[in-house]
């Protein structure tokens, strides 16, 4: 039960800190969240910073303390996270570093690092979301090509994607986790078309997919064929305890904020709400906790934070809900103004429950994986 | 960094827990239940175990470990119910002649005016004149109250209290599952039903965040992350048991089954000290 951190760890967090304060002044204004092109841009722009003075890998190569480290101070600082680069830097990317060819790797890692190249991710299908392996998009083999066809859904920052980390069906007759491919998909092949699909919150961070005969090189698949589940699976796990470090460190200075402005607008002197705030205090000071030893676990262990995941998932999706409820009761009647801060992140904290596997999905994995309760519908 | 268990402390708890399934199983602690007696041999074993003099420095005769340790064998006393005033004596350790050893029995007045078993006390720290007797919720934890002027709560032992109630919320856990595996309706295992498996899981959660919470306020020894670990933890330990004994079914409501022991130790520590709203307002003070 150690927490502090090694002469080295401080050393990078202090040259990282340094770094950062004299590096943000420089940055362009934020975008319009409207303004996709603009935020592409914005996220790229970073990235290439990132990049050019060494910090570029820090996803994939450094340890998970160092990545913890990294996480931290930059929220701390304010400065942007990936953005538009999510796929490529956690997810797409790691999965070419992990399963793909020589060539492969030497073919998309560099743009993505470089922030020349932007990836989105093509799982999700009408009829395929929580229950993934049920996706039907075909791809039917042609010379040294696959004819794609087929829709995806729910594929955030495709507007602005050069490249869609695909999952295919190459075999229709296989069980269903073995007849499915992974393919990377240029963006601007014939026959692909986005629509895009207004969130909630008014934006559109998401589209749909819509495949019709798309020629995709063999030499785009990376793993074997059919063999893609597996492929995918290899790097779900891949942040290794980090996910969310921003997220959590975002969301205690928020609760500081919240604090600061109930004192102002003498809410504070409510006990419910001061109560309130202190029971939210105290479970992201626990979150906090929770990262640190999963960081641990996957430090020492090389692999897979395991239990944490899901664990840490469950309740930091609702408890960053509530968060938001507790903003807008700090609010009063300027909750319903989306011009105030907090409130248009209070919509789009609506999603946490359900992206990345919803929360019923995390309680079965929960139970059936780590407490090993029988499988059952 | 290194937020897991160390190995020594791993074997601390493998030790602490061994020696409680050996000495108060099942079978003692039913026996306990049905005399309502402290148990006075297995108080000076404990004593000898150094569960008692576990902070005393080794210079004094102690085993000279720290709060992380003392977090980790109070979670171990927290599954198996062990009974008595336990903080307050590994508290009076050192200065309350036997204590250490376990030859006293050392209770206090809490920072809410409650004495837990006074009259098996041999010493009772803190203003008790006046104390009446209460008929305790818990069959193992006989209460008194006294009202006045009360000291003030102590973070160290709030966090000792919080670490029971991990324990309680660890239990509550192993037997829901345990029994959603075994007990069949429908042709199947009762785990086998989402509305079961997912109470199971969210029970796992609540642990998890409580014992992540615990052990780091042991390490930092911060009063509002002390407060806020405490408030996870009574809130891991009273909602675990009631969703523990639901699990159970009707079994669940019976004196036979150990579920409301818990229930009803959990309810006792969470009032004990830094009770809820206290311990929100705390961490929200440091806001
Ligand atoms: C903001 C956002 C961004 C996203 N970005 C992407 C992306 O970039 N790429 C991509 O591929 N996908 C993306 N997704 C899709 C996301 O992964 C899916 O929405 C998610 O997996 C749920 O699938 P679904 O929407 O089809 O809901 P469904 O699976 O239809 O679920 C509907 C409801 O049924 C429940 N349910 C389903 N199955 C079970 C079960 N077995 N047990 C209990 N309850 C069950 C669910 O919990 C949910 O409450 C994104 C989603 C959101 C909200």
């Amino acid at each position: 039960m150690d927490l502090s951190y090694t002469g080295e760890e401080e050393e990078f967090r202090a040259r990282l800190r340094e770094w950062l304060a004299a590096e943000l002044p420089g940055l362009p204004p934020r975008p319009d969240p409207l303004d996709w092109p603009g935020r592409r841009a914005y996220d790229c722009g970073w990235q290439r910073r990132l990049h050019d003075a060494g910090y570029g890998h820090v996803h994939w190569d450094a340890s998970p303390t160092r990545r913890l480290i990294f996480l931290e101070e930059t929220e701390r600082a304010g400065a942007p996270y990936v953005g538009a680069n999510f796929v490529g830097l956690l997810h797409a990317g790691p999965t070419i570093a992990a399963e793909g060819t020589e060539e492969q790797r030497a073919r998309w890692l560099g743009p993505v690092l470089r922030g020349d190249e932007v990836w989105c991710q093509g799982f999700s299908e009408p009829d395929a979301g929580s229950d993934l392996a049920g996706l039907r998009t075909r791809a039917v083999r042609d010379g040294d090509a696959y004819v794609v066809t087929g829709q995806k859904i729910w594929t955030s920052h495709a507007e602005v994607a050069d490249w869609c980390e695909l999952l295919v069906r190459t075999d229709p007759e296989a069980p269903r986790h073995r007849g499915i491919s992974w393919l990377a998909l240029p963006m601007d092949a014939p026959g692909v078309t986005v629509r895009p699909l207004r969130t909630l919150a008014g934006s559109a961070e998401f589209a749909e997919l819509f495949l019709d005969e798309v020629r995709v090189p063999v030499g785009n698949r990376v793993g074997e064929e059919n063999d893609g589940w597996r492929v995918t699976m290899v790097t779900l796990s891949f942040e290794r305890g980090t996910a969310f470090v921003g997220e959590v460190v975002a969301c205690r200075r928020l609760l500081g904020e919240l604090a600061r402005a109930a004192r102002e607008n003498g809410r504070w002197d409510d006990p419910a709400l001061r109560r309130r705030l202190g029971g939210l205090a105290a479970g992201f000071q626990a979150l906090w906790r929770l990262i640190q030893r999963n960081v641990s676990e996957a430090q020492a262990t090389g692999g897979v934070p395991g239990v944490g995941g899901s664990v840490f998932k469950l309740h930091y999706s609702h408890a960053r809900q509530e968060l938001y409820d507790a903003a807008a009761e700090v609010l009063g009647p300027d909750a319903l103004d989306l011009g105030r801060e907090w409130n248009l992140d209070r919509l789009s904290s609506l999603s946490y429950t359900i992206a990345a596997g919803t929360s019923q999905i995390q309680r079965n994995i929960v139970a059936e994986r780590i407490l090993g309760l029988p499988k059952g519908r | 960094m290194d937020f897991r268990l160390s190995q020594d402390q791993t074997d601390l708890v493998r030790g602490v827990r061994e020696l409680l399934a050996g000495r108060f199983g099942r079978d003692a602690l039913r026996a306990s239940v049905d005399s309502g007696a402290l148990d006075r041999g297995l108080w000076k074993e404990l004593g000898d175990a150094g569960f008692f003099a576990l902070r005393l420095p080794e210079a004094d005769g102690g085993v000279g470990l720290g709060l992380p340790e003392a977090v980790l064998v109070l979670e171990e006393a927290g599954r198996a119910l062990l009974p008595g005033p336990l903080v307050a004596t590994q508290r009076a350790a050192g200065t309350v002649p036997g204590a250490a050893e376990g030859l006293a029995v050392v209770t206090e007045v809490s920072s809410e005016g409650l004495i837990p078993w006074r009259d098996a006390a041999d010493v009772v720290l803190g203003p008790a004149e006046g104390a009446v007797p209460m008929r305790s919720v818990d069959p193992l934890t006989p209460l008194h109250r006294v009202s006045g002027t009360l000291p003030a709560a102590r973070p160290e032992t709030v966090l000792l209290t919080a670490a029971e109630q991990v324990g309680t919320a660890a239990w509550c856990t192993d037997a829901a599952v345990a029994h959603a595996r075994r007990r069949e309706q429908f042709g199947r295992p009762i785990g086998a039903f989402q509305a079961v498996k997912h109470l199971c899981a969210g029970m796992l959660v609540r642990t998890e965040l409580a014992r992540a919470a615990v052990h780091a306020a042991a390490v930092t020894g911060d009063a509002a992350e002390i407060a806020g670990a405490k408030l996870l933890a009574d809130d891991a330990a009273v909602a675990n048991a009631r969703d523990c004994l639901q699990v159970h079914g009707g079994m669940g409501f019976t004196w036979e089954a150990d579920v409301h022991l818990h229930l009803k130790r959990a309810w006792v520590r969470a009032a004990l000290v830094l009770p809820g709203a206290r311990a929100a307002e705390e961490v929200a003070a440091a806001l």
